[in-house]
């Protein structure tokens, strides 16, 4: 049971990076249906920083924690920052169809993830699989102390550093959203835009930053999901992608609530965990068992729709875009 | 006028694609004034507004303040020059409290402190006299709450031009006075405001000079004690217009639409109609007064079968409506139209052409191809036989498709009776200029020869003349027969068209009054709730002597709709 | 500049609202948006390939799609396949229904036909008919798209859940169902792929396997094309889209006719499916069988407008630069499958941002009388900055 537990979150940091991106990009009014091609090419970026600096050392075993971390989240951030400028440039300024744009966004970003991959990391290559599984072993190396703890341990102090930092970001992330004046006029640029801009909010400098930040920390996801859950092991877009689109549909069921999805995102992550977990040699039982987290969340959209509260509801202008002299 | 000059405009013109909403506007305004902006909808006062206010960039002119040119690009840009906008759709977030959405105009490096805030406001408050509970939410407030918390947040940034656009038009005659009070104080207090307006009484009441616009042109400014009402008007609509529109007598029939205990729940649970007894007789025209959002729009949702009703009864020609298809309704005869604030919402499609929204009710029909039955007598039998087969082979194959051609004839028809301009009528609603819209939609409705008409906010946004189309058109309908509701805005309005207007106040019937027997203030008072006359007169009040029912027969629907509750 | 002393800049573009941009003017725009768009393929792929050059490029991506007889049927198989598919997807989109489920449409849609094969065919060992295996296959098909396809719609008329989301998983739970019944068909035999099925095979019509399925592609897009424009039922989920409040009052269904128009949309979709499966050389299925068209052609009926000719240029468009660039990728030593999505990415991108320059018309602030002439020239340099 622990054991699941701990899968499960060690794989929910994937979607809490997705989920959390992808809620920060919605408060400011963008429903971002590129998260998916995002992720990818933050698996892209965070790859090609770590490959990079793997290569230039003599020795790759000597390679230090702090630059693989550094240069992979860093890596991963921009690429996918680059990737939600294009989003932003498209819906923002040049006020394009946001769900359009999004899934042109996951077309581009899975090949562009690819290409990146094939040519430049060079997946197949024998030195880069040795390279990834130092990198994925340091990164995924738990905390120092947590062999000492016995469970305790292994279930909070257990996991690599970037579980760590998904969790703080959504704590962060709350804060700012409910404590802070950057927080409230976010909050006021995705629920109406107008009223914004008449008191001075700078919006549209609003949604390029929500949604720049939102698309870098849904890219550290897809990088962690491969140095961490699969150990460097990139083979194709197909899963990101997934993590991807069930992350969206979190936001739904954690009502844009950051700190919420930290929750939703460890249910899910023991879903999507449940077939290698269980590890059943029968194919049905485990075409089933992939089965569930899509059915589970098609539920959630359901018992959400169907409850339908005032309270918590996406924000007003999500999906609209925002020209100052339309009448 | 003595003062500093707080405020020039020069030479502002500013447009829309083809249309030309301001033409080279001037415009000053002194310190310590409160200057009217006099002009018909579509007159371009609020668009001159939202220039001064940053909101739309204007295509040439300049703006001065405090005798330097300046360029204001963006609201912020207005604000660095101490100018605040209250719009007269509140832009306000509301899911935020009151006092969140007074921090949001928080500048750079000004901290999120809202004890400070609040203590403020707290302040504000008490130098002009507002009342808000900050902690309440924006969703919760009434409008004039709303309002009150707009001035706020203009005051507590600073600014010492205040912009008003309509601050009255959704507010009763009470809360007028009170914000007026709060207007002198701010003037006192060495504001400069600007209020757009169209209602001729507030002008003298409250302002110092007046500027007039007319179809985005300026035409003058006039210091109020030197002017007065008809002078005015004349200014602002150009021509002489006889301000006395027709009240048609006809002969009154037997109620057509009877409503008795009618109670409706609105979109969030709360009850929106609440035990409204009226009826309409051909013939005749019954207004519905009453502050906006006070169940004006479920009512008519209601009637038109689109609203579930709670408990009552609407009978029409003596059979129940409730609980009938919309389609079903539209057939028996009840047409309604209303007219949102966007003017697009219910009876149009925005993005269909006109010959489109012609068929929208009858797009369903089959089409009926002619046979000339003398000219078929003369054919030979084979000759004849074949024909009939022919049509009814074309008759069967068109059943699935629409008749556009015959939409088009009637489009043709319409556009050329209301003079409706438009390139063509494949030119999708959308495109037209409110006015148009309106007479597309009202002149559907009319011309699907209806007998009782449902009608809402029919002149909203339109210029004199295209109203006076309208009231004419309605007056005929009267002419001929038709039962009317009139839900209106303007009381001058109603006062003069209407045959008796029914006061709607938060749901409640507070009384029907003879339009030739009353007075605004009354009216304004029942609107408040401050009068109701419903309740001083017997239990029967808005029960038709006459109704098509007897009373026995009215107590058979009451046991059957209690027998159905069960 | 004459704005020194006060602290505020006058910006240098001016947005407005256009209000009609001449057809001429649009086609321009779209047609230079696709120059540049493949422009800048060429050029990265020149940077990414180990060799090649621009010139290079273009005519091996001439040469991929339309390069020979088989090549230029198969350009027209696809082409019709993505406009099938595009048109199953219109009247949806008509209605404002975001139907992302596409793909997990055709994917049961050929399942159950390579079930009916499966069971009818290979079960019996060939004692029922091909054409009666056909004729339940192409029954089935179309009833298991409108199947998926109408789950979704049942949630969003009554609860208004949210249908983008909702038919997206369903691609995922369509996906884990063809892996279950491979699973279960397979079961015992010790393989993870389906055997060939020999029974029910479309006709081959014309010696030329790909014709049926144009000839589907041809009718299907007149068929929908006439429903939309002419039918009363097209009438009715074109006001539904444009105004659900005046559908409501008109006193249309507004829940029958999401439904309908979804049972429509998703048998189309199975019948795709069933070219797919029963229609190919081998028939057989995988969770890649869609091959991503449910996507594809949410972009292609976007791209196109509601106007089923300028769809059928997309999908051919698209269809065009995915065939081509198989050779390109030969010619430019890349190893990447996916890199034609790279290009079609790009391709995307400028022609949603020629949207805007259609709608919007951007003025340099001094030259105030060009302005609708520079209008469109103005946003292209703002592009090509980008």
């Amino acid at each position: 049971m622990i054991l699941l537990l701990q899968t499960a979150i060690r794989c929910s940091a994937a979607f809490i990076y997705g989920c959390l991106g992808e809620i920060v990009t919605e408060k400011s009014g963008h429903l971002n249906l590129g998260i998916p091609g995002i992720m990818c090419s933050g698996v892209a970026g965070g790859c090609l920083g770590v490959s990079v600096y793997m290569r230039s050392l003599q020795d790759p075993a000597l390679a230090s924690y702090i630059m693989i971390v550094l240069v992979g989240v860093l890596g991963a951030f921009l690429f996918a920052a680059a990737l939600g400028a294009i989003y932003a440039l498209l819906t923002v300024s040049l006020k394009c169809n946001q769900n359009i744009t999004g899934l042109a966004l996951t077309t581009f970003g899975g090949g562009f993830a690819q290409v990146v991959m094939d040519n430049f990391v060079k997946t197949s290559d024998s030195i880069t699989r040795v390279n990834f599984s130092i990198a994925s072993s340091k990164i995924a190396s738990p905390l120092p102390f947590a062999e000492n703890l016995g469970w305790f341990g292994q279930l909070f102090f257990s996991y690599g550093i970037l579980v760590y930092l998904a969790i703080a970001l959504a704590i962060v992330t709350a804060i700012i959203f409910n404590r802070t004046k950057i927080g409230l006029r976010l909050r006021a640029v995705g629920e109406n835009p107008a009223a914004a801009d008449a008191v001075g909010v700078r919006v549209n400098a609003y949604k390029y930053g929500a949604i720049l930040i939102g698309a870098g920390i849904a890219g550290i996801g897809g990088f962690f999901y491969v140095m961490d859950v699969v150990q460097g092991l990139y083979e194709s877009s197909g899963p990101i992608e997934a993590i991807g689109w069930l992350a969206i549909a979190l936001v739904i069921f954690t009502l844009w609530k950051p700190n919420l999805a930290i929750i939703g995102s460890i249910l899910f992550g023991a879903l999507y965990m449940l077939p290698s977990f269980l590890d059943v040699p029968s194919q049905i039982v485990n075409a089933l068992l992939t089965m569930v987290p899509y059915v589970a969340t098609v539920v959630v959209l359901i018992v959400i729709s169907v409850l339908d509260s005032k309270e918590n509801q996406p924000p007003a202008s999500l999906g609209l875009n925002y020209f100052r002299e339309d009448r | 006028m003595e003062g500093k000059v707080a405020l020039e405009l020069r030479n502002i013109t500013k447009t829309f694609g083809k249309i030309v909403a301001n033409k080279n506007v001037n415009l000053k305004v002194y310190e310590k004034e409160v200057l009217s902006i006099l002009g018909e909808n579509g007159s371009g006062k609020t668009t001159l507004m939202n220039v001064i206010s940053g909101i739309y960039a204007p295509e040439e002119g300049e703006i001065r303040i405090n005798g330097e040119v300046v360029y204001i690009s963006s609201p912020q840009d207005a604000f660095k020059y101490k100018i605040g906008m209250i719009h007269q759709h509140f832009k306000l977030v509301e899911v935020f409290t009151a006092l969140q959405n007074i921090a949001l105009i928080l500048e750079k490096g000004q901290k999120y402190d809202l004890k400070e805030i609040r203590t403020s406001v707290k302040n504000i408050c008490e130098k002009y006299g507002f009342e808000i509970d900050l902690d309440k939410k924006v969703y919760n407030m009434s409008v004039s709450e709303k309002q009150t918390l707009e001035i706020i947040k203009v005051l507590y940034r600073g600014a010492d031009i205040l912009i008003l656009d309509e601050p009255t038009a959704v507010l009763t005659p009470q809360e007028t006075k009170k914000l007026f009070a709060v207007i002198n104080n701010m003037r006192e207090d060495g504001k400069s405001i600007i209020i757009i307006t169209h209602k001729l009484n507030e002008v003298m009441e409250i302002s110092d000079r007046v500027a007039i616009l007319r179809k985005g042109e300026y035409i003058t400014t006039v210091s109020t004690k030197e002017t007065n009402e008809k002078e005015l008007t004349e200014m602002m609509v150009g021509k002489k217009v006889d301000l006395r529109i027709e009240r048609v007598k006809t002969e009154i029939d037997k109620p057509l639409l009877e409503i008795r205990e009618l109670s409706i729940k609105g979109d969030d649970g709360s009850k929106k109609i609440e035990d409204v007894s009226f009826y309409i007789r051909g013939g005749e025209i019954l207004g519905v007064a009453g502050i906006a959002g006070c169940g004006q729009k479920e009512l008519c949702e209601a009637i038109a079968g689109l609203r579930k009703i709670e408990s009552g009864f609407i009978m029409h020609e003596g059979e129940s409506l409730v609980g009938l298809a919309p389609k079903v309704i539209i057939e028996k005869g009840v047409s309604m139209s209303f007219i949102p604030e966007d003017r697009l919402g219910m009876g149009l499609a925005p993005n269909f052409s006109i010959t489109d929204n012609m068929m929208l009710k009858t797009y369903a029909e089959n089409k009926v191809y002619m046979i000339d039955e003398e000219e078929l007598a003369t054919y030979p039998k084979w000759k004849a036989f074949s024909i009939r087969a022919w049509v009814a082979i074309k008759t069967f194959f068109s059943r699935p498709f629409v008749d556009r051609k015959s939409a088009r004839k009637k489009a043709n028809k319409l556009i050329e009776k209301l003079e409706i301009s438009t390139p063509s009528t494949e030119t999708p609603v959308r495109r037209l200029s409110g006015g148009n819209i309106q007479k597309v939609l009202v002149g559907r409705e009319i011309e699907s020869s209806p007998n009782v008409i449902v009608t809402a906010y029919p002149v909203r946004g339109l210029d004199v003349n295209s109203s006076y189309l309208i009231y004419d058109m309605l007056n005929e309908e009267k002419r001929k027969g038709t039962g009317i509701l009139f839900i209106g805005e303007d009381l001058d309005v109603m006062l003069a068209l209407c045959d008796k207007i029914m006061v709607l106040c938060h749901g409640k019937n507070m009384g029907i009054v003879h339009a030739s027997k009353t007075t605004k203030e009354e009216i304004g008072l029942m609107m408040t709730g401050s009068l109701n006359l419903s309740e001083t007169k017997n239990k029967e009040y808005g029960k038709a002597k006459d109704s098509n029912l007897t009373e026995e027969e009215w107590q058979k629907q009451k046991e059957e709709a209690e027998k159905e509750g069960e | 500049m004459d704005n020194q002393k006060v602290t505020v800049k006058e910006p240098l573009f001016h947005v407005a609202k256009r209000d009609n941009l001449k057809t001429k003017y649009k086609v321009l725009i779209y047609a230079c948006a696709i120059i540049l768009a493949l422009v800048i393929g060429s050029i990265t792929c020149t940077v990414i390939g180990d060799r090649g050059n621009p010139i290079v490029f273009f005519s091996s991506l001439f040469n991929g799609a339309l390069g020979s007889e088989r090549k230029i049927f198969k350009f027209l198989k696809d082409t019709s396949l993505l406009l099938c598919v595009s048109m199953a997807l219109l009247p949806a989109f008509k209605m404002k229904f975001w139907n992302l489920g596409a793909n997990g449409q055709i994917l049961v849609g050929g399942l159950a036909a390579i079930a009916c094969m499966w069971y009818m065919g290979r079960g019996t060992n060939g004692a029922i008919s091909d054409t009666v295996i056909i004729i339940c296959s192409v029954i089935a098909s179309m009833v298991a798209g409108a199947i998926w396809a109408v789950i979704p719609a049942i949630f969003k008329a009554l609860f208004n859940t949210n249908e983008s989301l909702f038919t997206l998983m369903m691609n995922y739970i369509a996906q884990s169902l063809v892996l279950l019944m491979i699973a279960i068909w397979v079961q015992g035999t010790g393989k993870t792929t389906l055997p060939e099925i020999n029974y029910g095979h479309l006709p081959i019509l014309f010696g030329k396997r790909e014709i049926l399925t144009i000839l589907m592609g041809a009718v299907i897009t007149s068929a929908m094309f006439a429903y939309l424009k002419f039918s009363k039922q097209g009438y009715e989920l074109s006001l539904v889209g444009d105004s659900q409040n005046t559908a409501r009052y008109t006193g249309i269904n507004v829940k029958k006719v999401i439904i309908r128009t979804l049972i429509v949309s998703g048998a189309i979709c199975g019948i795709v499916g069933l070219l797919l499966t029963a229609g190919a050389v081998t028939p057989t299925i995988g969770t890649n069988t869609a091959n991503n068209m449910g996507f594809t052609a949410i972009m292609t009926t976007w791209l196109g407008g509601s106007n089923p000719l300028f769809i059928a240029g997309t999908c051919a468009l698209v269809s065009f630069v995915n065939n081509g660039m198989s050779e390109v990728k030969t010619n430019f030593g890349i190893q990447s499958d996916v890199y034609a999505n790279v290009v079609i990415g790009i391709v995307y991108f400028l022609i949603i941002a020629c949207a805007f320059l259609v709608q919007y018309k951007v003025t340099l602030r001094k030259k105030k009388k060009q302005a609708k002439e520079n209008g469109f020239l103005n946003g292209e340099d703002k592009k090509e900055v980008k």
